[in-house]
């Protein structure tokens, strides 16, 4: 995944990239008012503040990886949010600003961002800028309504405020992250943002919880309340740690173990990388959400792993070019070999019909003779659709980078367009070759 | 449940016996109804939805932080109330008589807990701004206690039923001290939360557990999560694992094999579990650089040529290629890729000696080679466990590690080893061992197997 975001970098116009500029931008706004409009009127409950943006900046130091590549910062957001949602310390009544609020968070987390750069790591700027808007947004809405007096009296209405807010601030950032995959991977806004949620949700529901404690506790156990409701989310990304870590560690044995057709000699270097990031590269233009994109990639990083059976290697390993029943066969073995893992279901189903053509009528049934059920009635999955093609473009193209090569062999997929491959697939496998080469050019 | 042991059936009563004697002694004037319902509801709710962490093991709960908010708010007898609310969990699995032995265990230790705040000065009631942070240490106090009582009471009626062996292994989790000194922890750690569910109370009412369990319950989640995909992991590799093996029709279920010598070994001479588990992977990943080495020549009967041979020399390398990129310890890395030293210095790709070579490489050695002779291989059949044995100990301080083949060997005698069935290849009959030793070359993994010195390399 790095990778692929380390290649669209290099290019210097950087169009990818409005949409985090834009958010960054946003974020810096509001930051330079807030900042301005602290010096000017100075800081309130300092010992308050100070703590706070301690709590910011140690939740910042212990970000998270979630799978996908998303960056998170439970504690620190949730210290951020339970601030701006602070009614009382003990029975000292706050009154700061929404800028104050601004100000603090921003300097925890630049604060804790600095150990992140020291060791090398990105700063994530963009991650950062959201989280900002997500606690300035909130922090604009309560803040005047802390020092109302009907809100102090009224517990219910305090609490359901702060409540309602609190689902607003983890709404808003996953809109804001999905716009930005949106940018950044080319999904679509709907998908990301399905997805986006579908992985926040747990979390998210710990952060706000979290958030809300703090908020309360205070009023019952001062400052002290940030270390002790700290503890359970602590405990929470602890258990999303070692998730995200079995997830990484899945991927990258299949991605290591899938180059074992390489090192076999069955399939040229470097194939079985290349479908996949082509076919998960189709499957986000066509709109598949992530779980099965996962599917896919799995898929795609295994769609040649039945070679291993054969005796001998297919020459150059190119699939496209050996006979309909061979190329069946081959598909067979590895859904058989994938299968085993009893886990993996669906992969196997894709990685077994990776061959069928998308339109079964002018296939003579003796032929396909591992099509047992003559008259299906509905083509191969989406997904075996999409390695078809892609593993069909690689076979033709290789690690070539020509752009000529790439349009020559789109144009051979789209001329087979009528029975082989599915004309959705490859006119979303255009696109992104298209953009492919402009990247490379 | 019928084969209860005379012992076991005493010791259950006497707890229940106990726990029904101290809480019916009272005293019931000034108990605050409301919090015992809301607390024992909370409990009945946790109880039905334990997690278990992994199979065969206790169970983790998020009773304890109720019981323990019992103990703050309502005192001893309340909470030992709140605790015997246990039996109306509605988890399905225990027998009447584990329910109700569980029922008085939870109804004790809450009881004996909240002795223990008492006794260290704690107040019972809604705890106020005054009472932090005084009351830490009378909560911790009762946390320990009730946390300790729990794990006291249930190894006792493990031990008596089942034996001390197991028993202790059970109460413990079966992997040994490490598990369950975090159990412990865990335990504790959720006990925490019931000072945090009382002190809320005064706050947020009711709502109080919701909110301070919701993190938890989401912890809860990523841990399922977390062992789920572990197992898909596993199943993952293993199904890949075997792929490879489909080349070399001898070697089906070696790589699984050794992985499983390996960790016997491991556990043997009582590496840290962490270890052990890489010990796992690199045994079954071990050959996966065999798929460097063209089927032809895996399969190859006659002698080999140099190339050839150099080509299975390389094997080792070109694993560590495979498996470079995955996160593992490396020292699972350097074990695939130093697997076949020899500790006189003779083996391949390196020619390391002695403690130069990662133990590891050497662990993985013994296990390779054992499993090599206790297989049928095309030239020869299987050789007996007490053969290969043998064939070990000669080996042992040129080939293997000395201290390895002996913790092998022990281990062996106490868990035995399962044999793999005899292969039948496709068109041939099993063959007679002796007739084809002449024909082919040898196993790669066979000790005592000839060196050749290789000018390519």
């Amino acid at each position: 995944m790095s990778e692929r975001r380390h290649e669209l970098r290099r290019y210097p116009w950087r169009v990818r990239d409005s949409g985090e500029l834009l958010l960054v931008v946003a974020a810096g706004v509001c930051l330079v008012a807030s900042v301005t409009q602290t010096a000017a009127e100075g800081l309130k409950d300092p010992r308050i503040a100070i703590a706070f943006g301690a709590l910011i900046a140690f939740g910042e130091v212990l970000r998270l990886n979630l799978p996908g590549d998303r960056e998170s910062a439970p504690v620190g957001f949730a210290g951020a949010l339970a601030y701006a949602l602070l009614i009382r310390v003990g029975t000292h009544d706050v009154h700061y600003s929404a800028e104050q609020v601004v100000t603090v968070a921003t300097i925890g987390m630049i604060i804790g961002a600095l150990p992140h750069l020291a060791v090398g790591r990105p700063a994530r700027v963009s991650g950062m800028a959201a989280r900002l808007l997500c606690v300035a947004c909130v922090a604009y809405i309560f803040r005047p309504l802390a020092g109302n007096a009907a809100v102090d009296q009224h517990w219910g209405l305090a609490a359901s405020l702060m409540v309602s807010l609190t689902v607003l601030a983890l709404l808003l950032e996953a809109v804001l992250t999905a716009l930005l995959r949106v940018d950044e991977q080319r999904a679509r806004f709907k998908v990301a943002l399905v997805d986006e949620m579908r992985v926040q949700l747990p979390l998210g529901a710990a952060v706000g919880a979290s958030a809300l404690l703090i908020a309360f506790a205070a009023e019952v156990m001062g400052l002290a309340a940030l270390a002790v409701f700290t503890a359970p989310l602590l405990v929470t990304q602890v258990a999303f740690r070692r998730y995200a870590g079995i997830r990484a560690t899945y991927l990258q044995t299949v991605r290591a173990l899938a180059k074992v057709t390489e090192i076999g000699g069955y399939v040229e270097p470097g194939h079985s990388e290349r479908v996949s990031r082509l076919a998960v590269a189709v499957g986000r233009e066509l709109g598949i959400h992530e779980p099965q994109l996962l599917e896919l990639e799995y898929a795609a990083l295994m769609h040649d792993i039945g070679q291993l059976s054969l005796h001998d290697p297919i020459p150059g390993g190119a699939t496209v070019l050996v006979s309909r029943q061979d190329q069946q066969r081959i598909a067979e073995l590895g859904a058989d070999v994938i299968q085993q893992a009893h886990v993996l279901g669906s992969v196997a189903e894709i990685v077994r019909r990776q061959n069928e053509p998308y339109r079964a009528v002018d296939v003579e049934p003796d032929a396909a003779g591992a099509a047992p059920d003559g008259n299906r009635p509905s083509g191969p999955p989406l997904s075996s659709r999409i390695i078809k093609a892609a593993n069909a473009f690689d076979d033709l193209v290789g690690s070539s980078l020509d752009p000529d090569r790439a349009a020559a062999a789109v144009q051979r997929l789209r001329l087979d367009t009528a029975s082989e491959y599915d004309p959705a697939t490859v006119e979303a496998l255009s696109r992104v070759v298209s953009r492919r080469s402009v990247v490379q050019m | 449940m019928g084969k209860l042991s005379r012992a076991a059936l005493l010791y259950i009563s006497a707890v229940v016996a106990a726990a029904v004697v101290l809480v019916a002694r009272g005293p019931f004037t000034g108990l605050s109804w409301q919090y015992v319902v809301f607390l024992g509801i909370l409990v009945i709710v946790s109880e039905s939805r334990a997690t278990q962490l992994r199979k065969g093991q206790l169970t983790w709960s998020s009773s304890s932080a109720a019981m323990l908010a019992s103990v703050v708010l309502v005192g001893p007898v309340g909470a030992a109330m709140v605790g015997a609310c246990t039996a109306l969990g509605l988890r399905r699995g225990p027998s009447v008589l584990q329910r109700v032995f569980n029922t008085a265990m939870y109804a004790l230790s809450a009881y004996l807990a909240g002795r223990a705040f008492l006794a260290l000065g704690g107040q019972v009631g809604l705890p106020g701004e005054n009472s932090f942070p005084g009351i830490i240490w009378p909560f911790a106090g009762a946390a320990l206690v009730l946390v300790a009582a729990n794990h006291g009471l249930l190894s006792g009626v493990l031990w008596l039923t089942r034996g001390p062996d197991q028993g202790a292994a059970a109460a413990l989790g079966s992997q040994g001290v490490g598990l369950s000194g975090r159990l412990l922890l865990s335990d504790l750690g959720y006990a925490a939360y019931g000072l945090l569910i009382a002190a809320l109370w005064s706050v947020v009412g009711p709502f109080a557990p919701l909110l301070v369990l919701i993190p938890l319950f989401v912890a809860r989640w990523a841990v399922a999560q977390f062992a789920e995909q572990q197992k898909a992991y596993e199943a993952t590799v293993g199904a890949l694992c075997q792929a490879v093996e489909t080349k070399d029709f001898y070697t089906r279920g070696h790589s699984d094999r050794v992985s499983r010598g390996s960790v016997m070994i491991a556990r043997e001479i009582g590496m840290r579990g962490e270890r052990v588990e890489a010990i796992r992977y690199a045994g079954m990943l071990h050959d996966v650089g065999k798929l460097g080495v063209p089927t032809k020549v895996l399969r190859k009967t006659g002698t080999l040529t140099d190339q050839e041979y150099a080509a299975i020399q390389l094997h080792p390398m070109r694993g560590l290629d495979i498996v470079r990129e995955i996160g593992f310890l490396d020292e699972a890395l350097a074990g695939i890729m130093h697997h076949h030293e020899r500790i006189d210095g003779r083996g391949y790709p390196m020619g390391l000696a002695g403690e130069e070579i990662p133990e590891f490489a050497r662990v993985l050695a013994v296990a390779d080679a054992f499993d090599s002779m206790t297989s049928t291989r095309s030239y020869r059949g299987a050789r007996p466990v007490g053969e290969a044995v043998a064939e070990l100990r000669k080996w042992s301080g040129t080939q293997f590690d000395p201290a390895f083949v002996d913790a092998f060997v022990a281990a062996l005698r106490r868990e035995g080893w399962q044999r793999p069935e005899p292969p039948r290849p496709p068109g041939s009959p099993l063959l007679g061992s002796e007739d084809l030793a002449a024909l082919t070359e040898p196993d790669h993994d066979d000790p005592g197997t000839p060196l050749r010195v290789i000018d390519s390399l």
